[in-house]
C-alpha cells in the first residue's frame, strides 16, 4: 500500500459521495509508525444503531495491520484476513508470538481468512504486469469481496477506477478485472455480512459475567448441554450448507462433552443417521438451511410415525429454491409447521437471538426426549454468525432432561416400547442392545396399543388424533408466553419471532408500546389468544410474505397486520417505529 | 442364552405376507438359521430396510427391527452402528430400494465400509408397485412402465460395489440353502460392509428370470462356486473349470481333466479378477467373489473421536469461551 494508487486517498475523493446508494462518511487514513495504512469506510452511515466510532470490518493484509488495528473493533466484528502474509517472519515482525489466526486471540470476532494476495495475482496474471503491480490492485480485489458481502453495486467504483486509470488502460482494467474476481470470490465462497447490527443498550445489561457468542456458538454449546442434562451422547449429522455449517464446524471442538459429528453424503442420510443414532440411544441432532430441510421432510414423517426423539435446526435464509444463500429471511415457517405429507405434526421453537440458541436448543430436546418426536428449531443466517454479548448462564439453573422409563409389565415388547405417558403422550426410549425388548417399528400405520402395523380404519383415526394430541400435550408443558416489555393491554402490541428480536425491542421501547416475542410456535402458548386479544391492534413484523400472521389468523382467531421485508436484510429499527406510528396513526 | 437357539427362535408371531411360493420365503428361512449358527444375541441384533417386498424383512424377524423410507435404509443403519457399534446390524433391501432411490447411500455405506450386514434382494423388477421395471432388469423388459420393453441398460450390483470400493462382495441364489448358508455366515463375520447380491424370483411379477442359471437340474453347470484358495470348478464332477486367458484378459472354460494346472485358483483378495467373475454370464459365479478386510468406519470413527463419544469433560469448562467479562450493578 501506499502506492501511487493509496485506496485511502481514493476513496476520500469526492467521487464517491455522488454515488447514490454508497458510504456516506469517510475518514481520514490512519497512519503508524510501522508503516500501516487503512482506510475506513462506514458503510450505511447513520440509520443502523450501531453508533459509535468503531469500525464494524477490517480488512488486515498483513499481522501488523491486524496488530494495529483490531484495538479499534469492538467485539463481533468482520476481519477479513490476508493469510498469504501471516508468515513467521511476518507475524514477528508485527510482535506476535503466535498466529493470532489459530490462537483464539480472534475469536471474538468474524473472521473470514482468504489468500488475497494469491488470489489477487490470479486474478490479474493475463495482464503481464511486475508483481508489485500486480500486487496494487488487491485493494480492490478487496473492495469486490466487500462489495459483494454488503450488497453494494460494483458500477459506481468501476467507473471510478475507469476515470481514475484512464491514462493507464493496463493498470485500469488490471484492476477493475480484480474488482470482479473479489466479487466473484465472495459470491462462490458465499461470503456473508452478518454483522450484529443491533445491540442493546448497556443499561439494558444484567450484572454477571459476559462473553461474546455467536448463534452457531450458542447452539453448539446447547446441544452438548442438552446431552449433559439427558445423559446421552449426541450424534450430529449433517451435510454442509450456507449458513449451516459454523454449527458443524464448532461442533468438532466440543468432542469430549460427548459429542459426534457426522458429515452424511446428503442432507437426507444427514437426518436419516441422525434417525439411527436416536434409535440407537443417543440425541440425534440434523442441521440445515431451509433446501435441505425440504429434502429431509419424509424422514421427519419417519421420526413422528416411529415416536424416535429427534433434533432438527434450520438456519434460514432468502428462498425459493437456492434463493439467497448468504441473506437472513424468516420464510420457512409454513415449511416448517405444515411441510410434510400426511397429518404429521411436529413442535416447532425459534430463537431470537444468538445466545438464545443456548437455551432454546435445550428447551427443543427437553420437548423431543419427554414427548418423543422430532423438534424444530429456527434459527436464521444472521444469527448464525452474527456475534453478541451474552450472559453467561449458570448450568445448575436448567432442570436434568428425563426419559421416559420402559414399563415393568408382563405385556410383549412391542407393547410396551409403545407405551404412552398419558400426560406428555411420549412413549419409552427402548433401544437396540437392551435384552429382552426386541420389537419392530417403521413409517407404516401401527395398532395404538400393541405396536404392530395396523390398516385398521378407526385406528389411524385414533393415531392421527393421538400424534394431534402429543402437540396440545407439549403446549400444556411449555408454559404461558409472557410479554417482553411494555403494557399488557392497550391499543397496540408488535408480536414477533426469532431475529426480529433487536429491532422489534428497540422500536417497541422507543415508541412506548407492547412487544411480544414467539419462541413457540407450534403449538403457541396456550394463553397467546387471551393475552393478544387485549390489545386493540396486532402489528406483526416479520422477514417474509406474512406467514406467523397466517398462522395466528389460523389459530387464534385474530387479524393481524402484517408487516413484511424480504429484502434479505434484518429490519432497521426506524422501519419498525415509522410503522408503529403510522398503525397509531390510523387508529386514531 | 445357555440354551442355543434355533431358526425358530428367531421367528416372530407375525404373519408373513409376501405371495405364496415368494423366493423371500426360503431367503427369510435361511437368514434365521444363520442367525441361530452364529449364536447371535437377539437383543444385540437390528435388521433395518427400506420400502419394497424385500423391506418387509424386519417384521419376521425376532431381533430389533426398523422398516424406514424408501432407498434410506444405509444411512439410518450408518446412524445406529455409530450409536452403538457393538450391535450386529443388517440391512435388508432390494434391487429398486437400493440401486435407484437408494443409490448414493449404498455407495457411501460401501465406500465408508460401515460395519452392516447388506442383503440385496434382486429381482430384477419392482414388486411391490407392481411390476414396472427396475434399475437391474434387462433391456426389453416388458412391464406396465415398458409395454414396448424397458430402453435402460441395466446396473450390475456387484460392478456398482466394486466400484465404491466395497472390502465383501457375494452371490446366492434365495432357494441355494448351502450356498446361502456359506455367504450368510462368511458375511456375518466379515467387519465392515459386506455386500451379498442374493437372486430373488418374483413368481408374480419377473417369475424364472433367473431360470437359465438357478434351475437346480442344471444348476451344476450354470453356477460356479468361488472359494478363497481353491481352484475355480464347476460341472458334473467339477469337470470344468476357469482359465485366465492372457490375449484377451478375460474367463474361459476349459475341460477341467485335461488341464487341471491351467484352472485359476480362486484369490478372493484380488479385484481384477472379481470383476472378471461379476461380469461371467454361464457360468455364473456365486459365494464370496470379493473379500479385502479393512478396519470399519465406526472403528475409525471411534478411534478419531478424543474422547471415543465419552462425555470426559462439562459444558462448563467450555462455556465461559476464549474472553469474557463481568457487568456489575453501577
Amino acid at each position: 500500500m501506499g502506492s501511487q494508487f493509496a485506496v485511502s486517498t481514493a476513496l476520500a475523493g469526492a467521487d464517491f459521495a455522488t454515488f447514490p446508494d454508497y458510504p456516506a462518511e469517510i475518514r481520514a487514513p490512519v497512519g503508524t509508525t510501522f508503516g500501516v495504512s487503512a482506510y475506513q469506510i462506514n458503510l450505511g452511515g447513520g440509520p443502523i444503531t450501531t453508533a459509535g466510532d468503531a469500525p464494524e470490518v477490517l480488512v488486515a493484509f498483513n499481522p501488523a495491520a491486524l496488530k494495529v488495528s483490531l484495538p479499534m473493533l469492538d467485539k463481533g466484528a468482520l476481519l477479513i484476513v490476508n493469510t498469504d502474509t501471516f508468515t513467521d517472519r511476518n507475524l514477528a515482525k508485527a510482535g506476535y508470538d503466535s498466529d493470532p489466526l489459530g490462537d483464539g486471540t480472534l475469536n471474538d470476532y468474524q473472521v473470514v481468512a482468504a489468500d488475497i494476495s494469491h488470489l489477487n495475482l490470479e486474478s490479474v496474471k493475463e495482464f503481464g504486469l511486475s508483481k508489485s503491480e500486480g500486487g496494487r490492485c488487491k485493494n480492490f480485489y478487496a473492495l469486490g469481496m466487500l462489495l459483494w458481502m454488503f450488497d453494494r453495486e460494483l458500477q459506481p467504483v468501476e467507473e471510478w477506477i475507469r476515470r481514475r486509470l484512464a491514462g493507464q488502460p493496463t493498470m485500469r482494467d488490471a484492476n477493475i478485472k480484480a474488482l470482479h474476481a473479489g466479487h466473484a470470490f465472495g459470491e462462490t465462497a458465499e461470503l456473508s455480512a452478518n454483522l450484529s447490527q443491533v445491540k442493546l443498550p448497556s443499561a439494558d445489561m444484567a450484572p454477571g459475567d459476559y462473553r461474546g457468542i455467536t448463534g452457531a456458538e450458542a447452539m453448539a454449546l446447547g446441544i452438548a448441554a442438552a446431552g449433559e442434562l439427558s445423559d446421552r451422547a449426541v450424534l450430529f449429522c449433517s451435510y454442509p450448507i450456507t449458513p449451516a455449517s459454523p454449527l458443524l464446524h464448532r461442533l468438532t471442538h466440543l468432542a469430549e462433552l460427548g459429542v459426534g459429528t457426522f458429515q452424511a453424503e446428503d442432507e437426507i442420510a444427514a437426518i436419516c443417521a441422525a434417525i439411527g443414532a436416536s434409535y440407537g440411544g443417543m440425541i440425534g441432532v440434523t442441521s440445515s438451511s431451509g433446501p435441505g430441510l425440504a429434502l429431509k421432510a419424509e424422514a421427519m414423517g419417519l421420526a413422528v410415525s416411529a415416536e424416535l426423539p429427534l433434533l432438527i435446526i434450520n438456519w434460514q435464509r432468502g428462498g425459493p429454491s437456492t434463493g439467497l444463500p448468504t441473506k437472513t429471511e424468516q420464510s420457512d415457517l409454513y415449511q416448517a409447521v405444515y411441510g410434510r405429507n400426511g397429518d404429521t405434526p411436529i413442535p416447532v421453537l425459534s430463537a431470537s437471538t444468538s445466545g438464545e440458541c443456548f437455551e432454546m436448543a435445550i428447551e427443543a430436546t427437553r420437548i423431543a426426549l419427554r414427548h418423543m418426536t422430532p423438534v424444530i428449531l429456527l434459527a436464521d443466517g444472521y444469527l448464525s454468525n452474527a456475534a453478541e454479548p451474552w450472559r453467561i448462564p449458570e448450568l445448575s439453573a436448567f432442570a436434568a432432561i428425563a426419559t421416559n422409563p420402559v414399563p415393568d409389565s408382563d405385556d410383549s415388547p412391542q407393547r410396551r416400547a409403545f407405551t404412552r405417558d398419558p400426560a406428555s403422550l411420549g412413549r419409552a426410549w427402548v433401544s437396540p442392545g437392551m435384552p429382552g425388548l426386541m420389537h419392530r417399528i417403521g413409517g407404516l400405520e401401527k395398532d395404538i396399543d400393541s405396536g404392530h402395523i395396523s390398516y385398521d380404519p378407526a385406528n389411524h383415526q385414533r393415531m392421527t388424533d393421538l400424534r394431534a394430541a402429543k402437540i396440545d400435550a407439549v403446549a400444556a408443558f411449555i408454559g404461558d408466553q409472557k410479554i417482553e416489555h411494555g403494557p399488557d393491554s392497550g391499543d397496540l402490541v408488535v408480536v414477533g419471532w426469532g431475529s426480529t428480536y433487536g429491532p422489534i425491542y428497540q422500536a417497541t421501547r422507543r415508541t412506548g408500546v407492547s412487544h411480544i416475542h414467539l419462541r413457540h410456535l407450534n403449538p403457541l402458548p396456550g394463553n397467546l389468544g387471551e393475552l393478544l386479544s387485549r390489545f386493540d391492534k396486532v402489528l406483526v413484523p416479520e422477514m417474509n410474505a406474512g406467514q406467523l400472521t397466517a398462522l395466528l389468523r389460523a389459530n387464534l382467531c385474530v387479524e393481524p397486520i402484517p408487516f413484511s421485508k424480504v429484502t434479505g436484510q434484518p429490519f432497521l429499527i426506524r422501519e419498525l417505529v415509522d410503522k408503529i406510528e403510522a398503525v397509531r396513526r390510523e387508529a386514531s | 442364552m445357555n440354551d442355543k437357539l434355533t431358526a425358530r427362535d428367531f421367528a416372530t408371531s407375525q404373519e408373513v405376507r409376501w405371495c405364496p411360493g415368494c423366493g423371500d420365503y426360503a431367503i427369510l428361512k435361511a437368514v434365521q438359521k444363520a442367525l441361530a449358527d452364529a449364536g447371535a444375541d437377539p437383543a444385540n441384533t437390528a435388521f433395518v430396510s427400506g420400502i419394497g417386498c424385500a423391506s418387509r424383512f424386519p417384521y419376521y424377524v425376532e431381533t430389533y427391527g426398523f422398516h424406514t423410507i424408501h432407498g434410506r435404509a444405509p444411512a439410518i443403519a450408518t446412524g445406529l452402528k455409530l450409536a452403538n457399534p457393538g450391535l450386529d446390524v443388517w440391512v435388508v433391501t432390494g434391487d429398486g430400494d437400493s440401486l435407484s432411490i437408494g443409490g448414493n447411500h449404498l455407495m457411501h455405506a460401501l465406500r465408508r465400509n460401515v460395519g452392516l450386514k447388506m442383503l440385496l434382494f434382486n429381482n430384477e423388477i419392482y414388486g411391490l408397485t407392481k411390476g414396472q421395471y427396475s434399475p437391474t432388469s434387462r433391456v426389453g423388459t416388458t412391464s406396465p412402465s415398458s409395454p414396448k420393453g424397458s430402453v435402460d441398460t441395466p446396473i450390475s450390483p456387484g460392478q456398482f460395489a466394486m466400484g465404491c470400493g466395497t472390502h465383501f462382495f457375494a452371490r446366492g441364489v434365495d432357494t441355494d440353502k448351502v450356498g446361502m448358508s456359506d455367504v450368510l455366515q462368511q458375511a456375518h463375520a466379515f467387519t465392515g460392509t459386506a455386500f451379498i447380491e442374493i437372486f430373488q424370483n418374483c413368481i408374480v411379477y419377473n417369475e424364472d428370470v433367473f431360470a437359465g442359471f438357478t434351475e437346480r437340474k442344471t444348476a451344476a453347470n450354470t453356477q460356479l462356486h468361488v472359494k478363497h484358495g481353491e481352484p475355480m470348478l464347476f460341472g458334473e464332477n467339477k469337470g470344468k473349470g476357469m482359465r485366465f486367458n492372457q490375449d484377451t484378459w478375460s474367463l474361459e472354460v476349459i475341460d477341467a481333466t485335461e488341464a487341471p494346472d491351467e484352472v485359476l485358483i480362486h484369490d478372493e483378495g484380488n479385484a481384477i479378477v472379481a470383476r472378471l467373475l461379476i461380469d461371467l454370464n454361464m457360468p455364473v459365479a456365486m459365494g464370496v467373489i470379493y473379500r479385502q478386510p479393512a478396519i470399519s468406519f465406526e472403528d475409525t470413527f471411534y478411534a478419531h473421536h478424543p474422547s471415543r463419544m465419552q462425555r470426559t469433560r462439562r459444558v462448563r469448562d467450555f462455556i465461559k469461551g476464549p474472553s469474557s467479562w463481568k457487568v456489575t450493578k453501577d
